[in-house]
């Protein structure tokens, strides 16, 4: 909250700290690899000026260098493999638990967060943000790391040799460091565009070609066409220059590599012929100045990735700091074969502190008593649920289950008490079976073919190519809507708790299915205290009170035949049914 | 990716061009190394400083001229690689424009958005690099192979062997990676579902107080993906240190038998720094390719499905039809023992289907999911060709209708509320791209969205943000109706177009078309045995047959099936107790 980078970099510290032996070792074996990368073309040039000219070749000096040579090189290939073993070792492992632990704190984050959040954005952060952290902080610290280790260690080397020339490296090189940022200090403000030229079009294509058929509908494909092309030229011409301009970089900094080596050969001729300096070493020279400017163009690369991924993992490290829900207290009570009865004492509830949803509202249910909650699309029935299920805490007043305080029982307790069918049907991928036995994975075949039979879906499961196996896909996938609700109510018909929430379909269910699913629920009702978000007028009739809302707020309660006399919202909405 | 590089062909210089400046840096830099043998060889053994600096300018010469070159090839490659995604992106989106509902249904509308956007993107880079940088690495190593040539015939042995021996070394480690990597993609690809379906299901997953288990099969996953990184690391990891030792290897087999030749006079000791020089230049060339392989290997699989859309022939098309002249004495719609089947040889989705609607007629089309109402009413703007028998509008077959005029008849309300991008007005222009606002106003009123729009401070500009979404469902849903009734259309259809709706809502709905769409053929398919109760005819759709066709008392009569869902809405007519 303070500050932005340290509360970034210490809990990632959290994640590499178990592997700190392992980083160490990485980071040996980087230095190792480093100097020896350096020593070889020292060893080159000792070898250069062993063959000077025809019958001035000491070949016994050669062979003992190039044997040496043979060595250092192996070590340096040992060493690199090593060490990249070793970074991806700490980094994959990091991030991993780093993913796991995003992972767990969603499951215990409060609804109200997940409700806020979209779902794209929570993904991305699981997903591509995590793969951000291991490819930029991760890696690009193993790069970092051994990019400042070869420059101080080339120019430990070359000062070794001679000093004027190094001094000469020392001077341009930096040169192509400012061209680099340079260059990417304009381009940014062109990428800026480009990425909004890209935007726009991606977006356009979206709607166009999503929602192809309605496009279809109103013969609008030649406007469509236009519009798209007018789009597709803007992004054309932000985007050569974008890509001209990024693509400057390679050969401006190849070129001040040039300049580099050709001043190191000229500066270096000279001094040999002024003596102090034999060609061998000069062609240990020209080999650094060519690997003295690498890293540095590396590093300018890095260090914007590590920007990104330190960003990314700010992202990330939100989720698993952000509060969890506060745990069940040590004496919190397990709800155990509650009795059915439920008491809302008055309740008030707001999901923003300015707009009070819920106030003063309170209800006595007893066993086995049906209440209809009806109203218009949209007008916050789902706050009904959460309060029950405790998905959303009451701010004020109490909502007694069995006699106990639900915000004093255990949150599993209470859950499990209740059977929920919701119209937004939720299936896991996976098969059939593993869907309906979700309460009870331990629950025998004949208990899921058991709840399957009494929810009326054992026999369009049979004709499944692989029957119970069968693997649902993504989203439920080849089951129709009123199949997937009918698995959902199997699902509750496996353990059959003594409360039952659930919410009648409106649309996109066949008749035939939903008579089904309406023998099923009244099947599961019977005995049985429910809370029905009610569609069907029978329902409603026969409900022993009707809650009935209206944008967020409960504006009645009451018997069908006490609503209709006072002759309110719910008289009207009930009337508007039989008008043509 | 060859068969896209049609795309390049008004590049055609740009694409030539560009590798051609390419080639020439590569040459420059290529000389550098003799240069620099000549400088010590020539410059340093007759101490001739005059000669150094000589020597040196040159070597800036080249250095510039390099600079030059290789900022053409930079410019001509983006040009035409630019040129290339525009002109794709462009032909793309046109060919996806002449679909049929058929084509679409089976590649999936969110498949061609990604081919549109992120597949075109990649082979678009794809190409940019490969006139760019790729061709300069085999320059590189071809060009530094000749010049070794000149300096030592024999020597040159061995950069021909190191070569191959590099690229095998390569292409083996590229062989065992690659598809290590699409597993660790599609572990991914399980991530990102898993996260999703949590987020989702949270409420589910919460009553069932299964958060535990969740947790165990993400670590699962997790695990599985870390040995899978693990394992493709290990190889990956030895690209580098292997070139590494092969070069060097090299090298340290030139350093010795290059000692040899000097001794006998063969080369000079320039000469020998100059062919190390040229093994390093090798080193840095391929360590380039290896990286750009892998955003090549993305390329080609992005070209390989850009192709396979366009591979893919609309099954529906009115090329050749002329404008037909509408008998305006024939009834609006006509289906004459229709038969329709969404995949040839399989079962039919519509058998046998007849009937009429007079000019003027409300129908009603009610029936389970799946039964084919949708079906039926998509049949009349040729969405789908049925498979036998013939639909007639207006008196004619609607395939000798072009498709502008035949759709330009018929408002479509389709199931799913899509809108668009842009103001209200924007959006109620798709229909008639010319309405005015009268024509607008009057077509929000008769869909009930009349109140809320302009309830909104801006009106008619409001703007909707994709998918319509700053709007709850059911006004969304008003939307498409109005939209589709801008213009008046002759014959409009509503495919389950109220099921957002509330009660109350889809029967004012309802009444304000049969008021105020007068001649207009109307098409309700409904489950709501309320929302078609008044139409002038129902037809009674039971898995592809029509069950019974009639008006509501008829239908209770005569349709068991019909009296069925009656009874399963309890649905009482508003007037007699339940049934």
């Amino acid at each position: 909250m303070k500050q932005k980078n340290p509360s970034v970099l210490k809990p990632l510290m959290r994640y590499v700290k178990p592997h700190m032996g392992l980083l160490f070792v990485s980071l040996i074996f980087a230095v190792i690899s480093v100097a020896a990368t350096l020593y070889a073309p020292i060893l080159v040039g000792d070898a250069v000026d062993l063959i000077v000219t025809k019958d001035n070749v000491d070949f016994d000096g050669v062979r003992a260098v190039l044997i040496k040579l043979g060595i250092t090189v192996a070590i340096t290939a040992a060493a690199q493999w090593l060490m990249s073993l070793c970074t991806n070792k700490v980094t994959y492992y990091a991030v991993r638990d780093l993913r796991n632990d995003a992972f767990s704190n969603l499951q215990k984050l409060p609804l109200s967060y997940i409700d806020g959040t979209k779902q794209g954005d929570m993904i991305s952060r699981l997903v591509s943000d995590i793969e951000n952290v291991s490819d930029g902080l991760l890696m690009g610290f193993a790069q970092l790391f051994t990019g400042l280790v070869t420059i101080v260690g080339t120019l430990g080397f070359m000062l070794s040799i001679n000093v004027r020339i190094t001094l000469v490296v020392v001077f341009i090189t930096p040169l192509s460091l400012f061209v680099a940022r340079f260059i990417s200090r304009n381009t940014f403000r062109l990428f800026k565009r480009q990425t909004e030229a890209r935007g726009e079009l991606t977006a356009l294509a979206e709607e166009m070609v999503g929602s192809a058929k309605t496009i279809k509908a109103f013969s609008y494909q030649q406007e469509a066409e236009k519009r798209f092309e007018e789009d597709n030229q803007k992004l054309r011409s932000v985007w050569v220059r974008a890509v001209f301009f990024s693509s400057l970089t390679n050969p401006c900094t190849r070129f001040i590599n040039g300049l580099v080596y050709t001043f190191t050969g000229i500066v270096g001729a000279f001094t040999a012929i002024g003596g102090g300096f034999t060609v061998g070493q000069l062609s240990c020279f020209l080999t650094y100045a060519n690997q003295y400017t690498k890293p540095f163009n590396e590093i300018s690369g890095v260090i914007t990735e590590l920007q990104s991924a330190l960003a990314a993992a700010g992202r990330v490290l939100d989720v698993i700091n952000e509060p969890c829900e506060k745990p069940d207290a040590d004496d919190a009570y397990v709800l155990e074969a509650p009795d059915g009865t439920l008491r809302a004492e008055n309740v008030r509830f707001s999901y923003v502190p300015e707009v009070p949803l819920i106030e003063d509202f309170s209800l006595d249910v007893k066993s086995g008593q049906h209440i209809a909650i009806v109203g218009p699309t949209g007008c916050g029935k789902t706050t009904f649920i959460n309060l029950l299920m405790r998905f959303y805490d009451v701010t004020g007043g109490q909502i007694i289950v069995s006699g106990k305080p639900i915000n004093e029982c255990t949150r599993s307790s209470l859950r499990s008490s209740y059977g929920m069918v919701l119209q937004d049907t939720w299936l896991k991928t996976g098969t059939i079976k593993e869907n309906i036995a979700y309460a009870k994975p331990d629950a025998t075949m004949d208990e899921i073919v058991a709840a399957a039979k009494s929810a009326h879906c054992h026999s369009f499961i049979k004709r499944l190519s692989d029957g119970y196996d069968t693997v649902i896909t993504e989203d439920g996938g080849s089951l129709s809507a009123g199949q997937k609700q009918l698995l959902c109510i199997a699902r509750v018909m496996l353990s059959l708790p003594p409360m039952l929430i659930l919410d009648e379909a409106t649309s996109s269910i066949d008749t035939r299915t939903e008579i089904l699913i309406q023998r099923a629920f009244t099947k599961m009702m019977q005995g049985r205290t429910s809370f029905i978000i009610a569609h069907r007028l029978s329902t409603i009739r026969d409900a022993d009170c009707i809650i009935v809302m209206r944008s967020g707020h409960i504006v009645e309660q009451g018997t069908h035949d006490q609503l209709m006399t006072a002759g309110g919202f719910y008289a009207s909405l009930y009337n508007s049914q039989f008008e043509s | 990716m060859i068969k896209l590089f049609r795309y390049l062909k008004h590049y055609k210089l740009q694409s030539i061009l560009g590798p051609l400046f390419k080639l020439t840096e590569a040459c420059f830099e290529l000389i550098v190394p003799i240069v620099m043998a000549k400088i010590i060889d020539v410059g340093i053994a007759s101490e001739d400083s005059s000669y150094v600096l000589k020597m040196g300018g040159v070597l800036v010469l080249l250095g510039v001229l390099g600079l030059a070159a290789s900022l053409t090839a930079q410019f001509f490659a983006a040009k035409a690689s630019l040129g290339f995604g525009t002109e794709l992106r462009r032909d793309l989106f046109r060919h996806i424009g002449t679909f049929s509902h058929k084509e679409i249904d089976r590649v999936g509308s969110s498949t061609l958005v990604t081919r549109m956007t992120v597949d075109i993107n990649q082979a678009q880079t794809g190409i940019n690099m490969l006139l760019r940088l790729f061709l300069r690495s085999p320059f590189i190593v071809i060009g530094a192979i000749i010049m070794a040539f000149t300096i030592s015939v024999k020597l040159t042995l061995i950069f021909l062997i190191a070569s191959p021996l590099l690229a095998l070394m390569i292409f083996l480690v590229m062989k065992l990676t690659v598809p290590m990597f699409k597993r660790i993609q599609k572990r991914l690809d399980k991530t990102t579902l898993m996260v999703g379906e949590n987020l989702s299901g949270v409420r589910v997953i919460r009553a069932f107080s299964r958060q535990k288990d969740e947790e165990k099969q993400f670590k699962e996953n997790a695990d599985e993906l870390l040995d899978l990184q693990i394992k493709a690391g290990r190889i990956s990891a030895l690209t580098n240190p292997c070139t590494y030792l092969i070069v060097y290897a090299a090298i340290i087999v030139i350093i010795w038998f290059g000692g040899v030749n000097v001794n006998i006079g063969g080369i000079t000791q320039g000469e020998l720094i100059a062919l190390i020089s040229y093994m390093n230049q090798i080193l840095l060339a391929l360590l380039a390719v290896a990286l750009l392989v892998t955003s090549l290997t993305r390329a080609q699989a992005s070209s390989a499905r850009i192709n396979e859309v366009f591979e893919i022939k609309p099954s529906i098309t009115d090329e050749g039809n002329t404008t037909v002249e509408p008998d305006e004495t024939a009834p609006a719609v006509c289906f004459e023992n229709v038969s329709f089947s969404y995949h040839d040889n399989e079962e039919y989705a519509l058998k046998d289907i007849s009937f009429t609607a007079a000019k003027g007629e409300t129908v009603g089309i009610i029936g389970g999911t799946g039964c084919g109402k949708s079906t039926l009413v998509s049949l009349i703007p040729r969405f789908y060709e049925c498979s036998s028998g013939s639909v007639k509008v207006k008196g004619s077959s609607v395939k000798i209708y072009p498709f502008d005029q035949l759709r330009g008849l018929i408002g479509y309300v389709p199931q799913k509320a899509e809108l668009f991008r842009g103001t209200i007005r924007d959006n109620m222009r798709y229909r008639k791209r010319d309405a005015t606002d009268e024509e607008i106003t009057e077509a929000l009123d008769i869909a009930q969205a009349l109140s809320f729009v302009s309830e909104k401070p801006d009106g008619l500009d409001t703007v909707l943000v994709s998918g319509g979404k700053n709007l709850s469902g059911g006004q969304r849903q008003r939307l498409t109706v109005a939209r589709a009734l801008v213009g008046r259309p002759e014959i409009l259809i509503l495919d389950d177009s109220a099921s957002a709706l509330d009660l109350a809502t889809d029967a004012a709905l309802r009444k304000a078309i049969a008021a105020k769409t007068e001649g207009m053929t109307v098409f309700i398919v409904s489950q709501r045995v309320s929302s078609i109760r008044y139409a002038d005819k129902i037809l009674v759709l039971d898995d592809g047959v029509l069950a019974g066709i009639g008006t509501h008392e008829e239908l209770l009569q005569g349709c068991e099936l019909y009296s069925e869902i009656c009874q399963s809405q309890q649905y009482t007519d508003g007037k007699g107790a339940a049934q």
